[in-house]
């Protein structure tokens, strides 16, 4: 791929950045300030949209901002890979948007001001990290991303609220400070550079004890990525809002920590590196267990938020466990799933949003009967189960299909039992849910007569991202070429 | 004025100030803003002038008086003293900005006299880095501690006990000091630094060498606060005036490492200092990580703002120790690029803590609630502080931690990488404890100051805003400011 | 023993400096009275002072005030006179100390007025109370 000079990554970065200004100035005109958070979605799409065709193309773009460090400046990159994950970040943005006005009105939530301001630094940060050309923008850039969505996981303001809040910051920033921070400065130090360089940068500088160490940092260290055991903070933050929840912790965050650690995977150690020392393994195990293990607890969480919490950290897992594989077929899996997931629990999420503003219940046992006045957004719901699970004809099942293959193909059938375990588990915690909503009858004394379906302002991104997860089985093309091309097949 | 005794306006500016400052801010204090921010802002454009010529034609060496060498005092002007002088300069610019709208509300009708200590105080820091004799750093050293012991002892209460401590302790340290001076005279006949350091190689093995410089170590330790020869600084600094602490704190623990470098490379020789006793070298940079850790660790036990940065403060002097001590070139790049920025984020936090004292009336923990609402800019400033004492990138405090910790890997320091980054963690801890409280928890009931304060005063908020945009800029700006002046600024000699 | 005998007499002046500094070391870190401390620093750093003096002393040494003509016509003979620069700095470090004096002085001032007494564990009392 060649990369140009240009300012458009910049751009696209910034463009939420310097919106935050007049969404501070409106503090007292919500309309006035929605306006300035969609206008600030929908162009930063078209920023990123517009660089699409020419990446399709192998032509790049390259930013250098500051030469900080010897050999390591502060620099964007625009990639296939980065591409890829700014892409589905910046369109889930503008669902987001849409549906934060209307959560946010619904529930008459207070700071709003605070909310929308923090929510587009989070945005600029998650776009950075897509276009980060080393380690270290990107570490600055997922620094950026802990300390704004800060703010939004104690939006709340109540002891419940700080102590997440509390629980969240140690978790990330305990992490990123105590264990990337060294990986990093280690990794520079044996290697000169920190430039996410296809094939790795620490081939034949480190023995397979310093590897493994450094693998060690980097996958437990990016706890975004909610690897066990540093998974406690995504139940924990499912206290902030839920449109906070469906695009931070659904989508933007928890993303940004497996993008992370698969562009350390790709572009610091290289798979073949990881092959050759035979630490793969490490990956994959961890990965395994936090799958499982995930499935079995989100079994028995009975609030909605917290099941999908739990459902999210296995499905991370997935992306990781493609990685691992170091398989083509795996890493390609791995990649994807990043998208098809997004689509998939975003749906999801906003569905339990959905279902809050409509009748203000978080339980699933409190949800029986519930379907039949919430057609709309239970379908959307089952849409994105499936997809979650991996059925056809939904987007899920493209990316699982290619992690079985990866399992076969690298021999590692035990990963292949734990695939399909994992996606008896996904129905096991999904399936009751749609079928309390749609066949069980309400409890005793409870009416439901009162409630009907969200605002429109939250139907319509469900609605939306629940036809895409559909739309994305028949029409993975641009998604996929972007994953090939990052994958360098 | 020649461009060749540049440097000596630089220093005299504030001295001449100092003295109309309390001539005419007598009268009228009407007369001590313009005197005293003219003065300075001369000085700070002097340095900036003075950095450049000796970036562009090296360093130089400047006889006062026209007395030759060895008998006459010698100020060096190399690049790291020139960076020195503008950090000063620029520094207590910024300060005295502040500092004059806090003073005002705390010393009414003492402002001459604050502001005559004050200014001495400077031109004391600023001779102190160009000097180049070894006695004379004595007597300015004695200069800048005996303004401080003064303006500490302006402030209430138990600020004068504070500030008595601070005497005993501070002239154990100076006398340390002036013995190990008088051990180098004994043995070279000299108190000129290059004139010593060019005699000394040939005394190679002589016991009292070692002593010299241990007296003279242990001198400027005390008088840095070193752990565990800290005690007096926390009281001292958080019980002066706000006005004081705005300067004192970030300045004195900062230009003391600096003499600390200058007596260890300048003097003595790098071979010597590091190499001579392999064991020391080690042993030093185990305390400054034990340092670091108590320090943190003490600050954790604080519930007041300005104790908890005091506490900081000996955390991040076990920083800049432990990395000159790394005998390295990129560890003591790290400590060299800490100074500058250890320097502007406790200007930044200070002048915050003065914002909000000046609004408030106090610092304690419980007194911070709901001040993100009250005071948005004044908190907004102080976030970014934080976040660099954090180490957040791009904020400045990353990219020092960034070169102290690769220098402590390239060394092999384990321990000191360990207590950076949990001293970091402790930061983070501790400065999250407050922008929780600030910013999450609501006054429960609105108290009758509570409802008063607003925003700081515009005299507080520009310092304050300008020391903020200072820490991005510097870190964004780290990498040239590390390749064209700090670079230049190492001894010869190190380890690359 | 002997020989550490003759070190000691040969060197005496040093040796009774180091004990001066000891005795005002002790003072400053051991005693509770304010006033106390400040002597103990004022001892201490008077055996620095006699310590530098010391230095400059040459046997037989005279007062280095020379005569112009005798200097011009015969040259100085370094040997004969004693080194003045220790002296000089001296003179230097006796006003510094004076000044620090001088300042501790005045605080202690304040802190009498303050608290009514120069005892720094009654100070403490007080500040706890």
């Amino acid at each position: 791929m060649n990369y140009h000079s240009s300012l458009l990554p910049l751009a696209a970065i910034c463009i939420s950045l310097l919106v935050t200004v007049p969404i501070l100035l409106s503090d007292r005109k919500p309309n006035l300030r929605e306006s300035w958070t969609l206008l600030a979605a929908i162009g930063k799409f078209c920023l990123v949209a517009i660089m699409l065709p020419s990446v399709l193309a192998g032509e790049g773009f390259v930013l250098t901002l500051a030469e900080v460090f010897p050999g390591v400046p502060i620099q964007l990159r625009v990639d296939a890979m980065g591409m890829f994950f700014a892409l589905v970040a910046s369109f889930l943005w503008i669902c987001t948007s849409i549906y934060s006005i209307g959560y946010m009105r619904s529930t008459q939530e207070q700071s709003q001001t605070r909310y929308y301001a923090s929510f587009a630094v989070a945005i600029s940060a998650t776009i950075g990290v897509a276009f980060s050309a080393n380690l270290l923008t990107l570490y600055l850039f997922y620094e950026m991303l802990s300390l704004s969505t800060y703010p939004l996981v104690t939006h709340k303001q109540n002891d419940e609220a700080r102590a997440s809040g509390r629980k969240y910051l140690s978790y990330i920033l305990g992490t990123s400070i105590g264990l990337v921070l060294p990986a990093m400065l280690i990794t520079y130090s044996i290697a000169g550079t920190l430039d996410f360089t296809a094939g790795g940068i620490l081939a034949g500088h480190a023995s397979k004890a310093t590897l493994a160490l450094l693998l060690v940092l980097f996958l437990f260290g990016f706890a975004k990525a909610a690897l066990m055991p540093m998974h406690g903070w995504l139940p924990a933050a499912m206290v902030a809002p839920t449109p906070v929840s469906s695009f931070l912790h659904g989508v933007a965050v928890v993303k940004v920590g497996v993008f992370s650690i698969l562009r350390v995977i790709f572009g610091i150690f290289g798979p073949d590196l990881l092959r050759s020392v035979d630490l793969g393994m490490v990956i994959t195990t961890v990965a395994s267990i936090t799958i499982l293990v995930a499935s079995l607890i989100a079994l028995s969480q009975d609030n909605l938020k917290r099941r999908l919490a739990y459902s999210t950290i296995g499905q991370l897992s997935y992306m990781i466990l493609g990685a691992g594989m170091l398989s083509a077929a795996g890493m390609t899996g791995g990649l994807l799933h990043i998208a098809m997931h997004a689509f998939g629990k975003i749906t999801l999420f906003f569905c339990a949003g959905a279902i809050y503003v409509a009748s203000h219940k978080k339980y699933i046992s409190e949800m029986d009967g519930l379907g039949r006045r919430m057609p709309l957004t239970y379908g959307a719901f089952l849409l994105g189960s499936l997809s979650i699970i991996g059925m056809p004809p939904l987007g899920g099942f493209i990316s699982k299909w290619h992690l079985l293959l990866g399992a076969i193909e690298s021999q590692q059938l035990v990963l292949l039992v734990v695939l399909l375990g994992s996606s008896l588990l996904n129905a096991a915690y999904f399936f009751p849910i749609i079928y309390r909503g749609f066949f069980a009858s309400p409890a005793e004394g409870q009416d439901l007569s009162g409630i009907q379906e969200a605002p429109l302002c939250c139907l319509i991104p469900l609605l939306t991202t629940a036809t895409l997860s559909l739309v994305l089985f028949f029409f993975p093309g641009v998604l996929l070429q972007l994953v090939r091309q990052a994958l360098a097949l | 004025m020649t461009a060749t005794n540049l440097h000596l306006y630089v220093m005299v500016a504030p001295l001449l100030s100092a003295f109309a400052v309390n001539l005419l801010g007598r009268r009228s204090r009407n007369w001590i803003a313009p005197l005293a921010l003219g003065a300075l802002s001369f000085s700070t454009l002097g340095a900036l002038l003075t950095l450049q010529r000796v970036l562009q034609h090296g360093g130089y060496r400047y006889t006062v008086g026209n007395w030759q060498p060895p008998y006459g005092i010698e100020l060096v002007i190399d690049p790291l003293s020139a960076l020195m002088l503008l950090l000063i300069s620029a520094v207590a610019l910024v300060a005295t900005v502040g500092a004059l709208k806090s003073v005002e509300q705390e010393l009414p009708g003492r402002e001459h006299l604050f502001f005559t200590l004050y200014m001495i105080l400077v031109a004391g820091l600023l001779g102190l880095v160009m000097t180049g004799d070894a006695f004379n750093l004595y007597v300015l050293l004695e200069i800048t501690s005996i303004t401080t012991y003064g303006l500490i002892a302006m402030g209430r209460g138990r600020a004068p006990l504070a500030s008595f401590n601070y005497i005993i302790m501070g002239s154990i340290g100076a006398c340390f000091y002036l013995l190990g001076a008088g051990y180098l005279y004994i043995l070279t006949g000299t108190l000129n630094m290059a004139d010593i350091a060019s005699i000394l190689p040939g005394l190679q093995g002589h016991a009292a060498i070692a002593t010299a410089f241990g007296f003279m170590m242990v001198g400027l330790w005390v008088k840095m606060a070193f752990f565990p020869l800290h005690n007096w600084l926390p009281n001292a600094y958080s019980l002066a005036p706000t006005g004081a602490g705005i300067m004192i704190a970030p300045l004195m623990t900062k230009v003391t490492v600096y003499l600390m470098i200058r007596v260890m490379f300048s003097i003595f020789a790098p071979e010597y200092t590091f190499f001579a006793h392999p064991g020391v070298q080690a042993g030093i940079v185990w305390v400054a990580s034990l340092a670091i850790l108590c320090a943190s660790a003490l600050a954790l036990a604080q519930r007041n703002l300005r104790r908890m940065l005091t506490y900081i403060l000996v955390a991040e002097v076990g920083y800049m120790v432990g990395g000159v001590w790394l005998a390295n070139s990129t560890g003591m790049t790290g400590a060299v690029l800490h100074i500058v920025n250890d320097a502007l984020m406790t200007l930044c936090l200070f002048l915050a803590a003065a914002a909000i004292v000046y609004r408030t009336g106090s610092l304690d923990f419980d007194h911070l609630r709901g001040l993100y609402r009250r005071m948005p800019l004044t908190m907004a400033a102080f976030t970014v502080g934080a976040f660099s004492m954090i180490g957040v990138p791009p904020t400045c405090g990353f990219f020092s931690k960034w070169y102290l910790i690769l220098g402590a890997v390239e060394a092999g320091h384990w321990e000191f990488v360990v207590a950076l980054l949990l001293s970091s963690l402790v930061n983070a801890v501790l400065f999250f404890r407050i922008i929780e409280i600030a910013y999450f928890k609501v006054n429960p009931q609105p108290s009758g100051d509570g409802l008063l304060a607003g925003e700081a005063p515009l005299w507080l908020l520009t310092p304050l805003l300008t020391a903020a945009i200072a820490l991005l800029a510097v870190g964004i700006g780290s990498g040239p400011l590390v390749n064209q002046v700090i670079r230049l600024a190492l001894p010869p000699g190190l380890a690359p | 023993m002997d020989q550490l005998l003759t070190e000691i007499v040969g060197k005496y002046n040093y040796w009774l400096y180091v004990v001066l500094m000891m005795i005002g070391f002790y003072a400053m870190i051991g005693k509770r009275n304010l006033v106390k401390k400040l002597l103990g620093m004022n001892i201490f750093q008077t055996a620095i002072i006699l310590f530098y003096v010391s230095t400059g002393v040459k046997r037989g040494g005279q007062i280095p005030i020379l005569d112009k003509h005798a200097a011009l016509s015969h040259g100085v003979d370094a040997s004969q006179i004693i080194n003045p620069l220790p002296h000089v700095l001296m003179l230097t470090a006796i006003v510094v100390s004076v000044s620090v004096t001088g300042v501790a002085l005045a605080i202690l001032v304040r802190i009498y007025r303050e608290y009514g007494t120069l005892e720094e564990d009654e100070i403490l009392e007080k500040i706890r109370s």
